[in-house]
């Protein structure tokens, strides 16, 4: 067993655990938690299969950005998550039934499948040498020229993702006090203030 | 190097534990959206897997576009979740029905 090996069995563990304890944990919190462990978990996965640029993406958009908004939800909400939790038992046989019956599915398909003839004949963008280009360098190419296009409306799909998300949940409460700035500045020192004499002994 | 079955084995698992999930955890909107994150990271791992084994670079091309995505629906859904939960008060599932669906 070589290190390679090695290493898929043990980032294919920590995957396969945590997603399965993301789906059965008590705690949503703990969830999350599982979650950024299958997260790594498949990053490192990538990095096995020669994807560096990715797995280095997925660290950074899921574990740092995903699960840390989830985390936030989960932990900012005032949930009774036990009352949520309570049907559980209830779901499961029909859970596994499901289950068990798409891996007996995925199952008879992986043992006949194969690679059609022309598959290598087909492909888009041959993986250049790896010693000489580097993974980034030639997913860049790749994106900067002939998927410019997606490229950049992936990017706008987050461009609208992210004001959906802001106009969803952003909110004026009118019960605290803002800063207004237009009235500040047309406040007018006449008005506001009053010079007044006060003489001894007395008072206003 | 183990065979190209072993990835596609362990992401048709991490796929059905993610449909497993949003089985068992039907209502709890949080779990639901993580288990689609999971199905969602086992498509990956395929398009990754096949994109090494095959030798073609595009394949990790649509891998990026599948985590903007998902980045997108995960923020998207959790923003609703959010407002969902400041005008009901309460995340179950059975509850959404303001629109009598």
């Amino acid at each position: 067993m070589t290190v390679a090996d090695f290493a898929f069995y043990a980032f294919a563990v920590t995957t396969l655990v945590g997603g399965l304890f993301t789906v059965l944990a008590r705690n949503p919190v703990h969830s999350v938690l599982w979650l950024i462990m299958a997260f790594i978990g498949s990053a490192g996965l990538f990095v096995v299969l020669g994807a560096e640029f990715l797995a280095m993406l997925l660290m950074i958009v899921y574990v740092g950005a995903v699960a840390v908004l989830f985390l936030f939800v989960v932990m900012m909400l005032d949930v009774d998550f036990a009352e949520l939790k309570a049907g559980m038992a209830k779901y499961m046989p029909l859970a596994l039934l499901i289950a068990v019956v798409l891996l007996m599915q995925m199952g008879m398909i992986y043992g006949t499948w194969q690679f059609a003839d022309g598959a290598e004949a087909a492909r888009r963008a041959v993986t250049p040498d790896m010693t000489e280009v580097e993974n980034t360098a030639a997913l860049g190419q790749l994106i900067y020229d002939d998927y410019f296009l997606l490229f950049q409306l992936s990017g706008l799909v987050l461009l609208v993702a992210m004001i959906g998300a802001i106009v969803l949940t952003l909110r004026h409460r009118k019960d605290i006090k803002r800063q207004d700035v237009l009235a500040q500045m047309y406040r007018d020192p006449a008005k506001a203030l009053e010079l007044v004499d006060v003489k001894p002994g007395q008072g206003l | 190097m183990v065979g190209l079955e072993h990835y596609l084995g362990l992401a048709g698992a991490l796929f059905v534990i993610g449909i497993f999930g949003l089985f068992l955890n039907r209502k709890n909107v949080i779990i639901l959206l993580m288990s689609i994150e999971l199905m969602l990271l086992s498509v990956n791992i395929n398009l990754v897997a096949f994109s090494s084994y095959l030798g073609d670079m595009v394949g990790q091309v649509f891998t990026l576009f599948v985590l903007t995505v998902a980045a997108a629906e995960a923020a998207i859904g959790l923003a609703i979740l959010v407002s969902f939960f400041r005008n009901r008060g309460t995340i179950a599932v059975e509850d959404v029905n303001v629109m009598k669906g």
